[in-house]
């Protein structure tokens, strides 16, 4: 994992966490906005899977368990694709919540992957 | 809303329904990943957790699924979870060998931002809410 990049993810979902929430408590469906902020959450999770395939061979091993590591990666991959299905099929207000609720999901799941990789609480 | 339409999953039981479906994602992957590799250290823990995450999936079907038989199944899931988190909150406080801090009830589901604590609470509120008529059907 590349530190800073993991930050700049959890940033990046918190905050397209809070605006999706904020957008479907006043009550707006699902637009390409709200869309767009999960799908480039889910970008930067492909990229990540992308780093940790690579780090381990150019000196960058996790400190914990890497098996840990792609539970977490692989299931954080899953819910912004899920949130956004079910926005296409369902258009109303709580589909935007929901989206904003996988990006909280997804923020915190990466603060625990930089967890694993970097700090170990023996 | 139509009557084939389930009469829980609507307005905001959706985002119950979604918090408890990636609850029980977490959970249930957590668990079988530390059965998998590190069950001798807290077998008691770790076995609690793959059976919290199998009825947080109980709970998630539950809320979707319409009837009463449904309705019931969700109250006693639900219940079932808030005493969980509950009674293993108090015994890992008390006894944090046997319960180690990577268990989704430890510290009153500290780990997971105290949601398995807020959650039941949230949907046995939903669940009064949405109760199916005690007359007729």
């Amino acid at each position: 994992m590349i530190e800073w990049f993991t930050w700049v993810q959890v940033a990046v979902a918190v905050a397209a966490g809070l605006f999706c929430v904020i957008r479907g408590l006043v009550g707006r469906a699902p637009n390409d906005l709200t869309l767009g902020s999960a799908a480039l959450v889910e970008l930067l999770l492909v990229v990540q899977v992308v780093v940790a395939l690579v780090a381990p061979g150019a000196g960058n091993p996790p400190t914990g368990s890497l098996l840990e590591f792609w539970v977490y990666l692989v299931t954080a991959l899953l819910l912004p694709p899920l949130a956004i299905f079910w926005a296409l099929i369902e258009r109303n207000r709580w589909s935007t919540v929901i989206i904003g609720v996988a990006c909280f999901a997804v923020a915190v799941m990466v603060y625990r992957m930089n967890e694993i990789w970097f700090v170990q609480v023996a | 809303m139509s009557d084939q339409g389930s009469t829980r999953a609507v307005g905001a039981g959706r985002v119950l329904i979604a918090v408890y479906a990636v609850l029980a994602i977490a959970a249930t992957a957590r668990s079988a990943f530390q059965i998998a590799t590190k069950f001798e250290i807290a077998p008691v823990a770790y076995l609690l957790s793959a059976l919290a995450g199998i009825v947080y999936i109980l709970a998630t079907v539950a809320l979707i699924a319409r009837g009463r038989v449904w309705y019931r199944v969700a109250w006693i899931t639900i219940c079932f979870e808030l005493l969980g988190v509950l009674v293993i909150g108090l015994a890992s406080l008390i006894d944090p060998v046997l319960f180690p801090a990577d268990t989704v009830w430890s510290y009153f589901g500290r780990g997971y931002l105290f949601i398995p604590l807020a959650l039941p609470i949230l949907g046995i509120l939903w669940l009064i809410r949405t109760r199916p008529d005690a007359g007729g059907h």
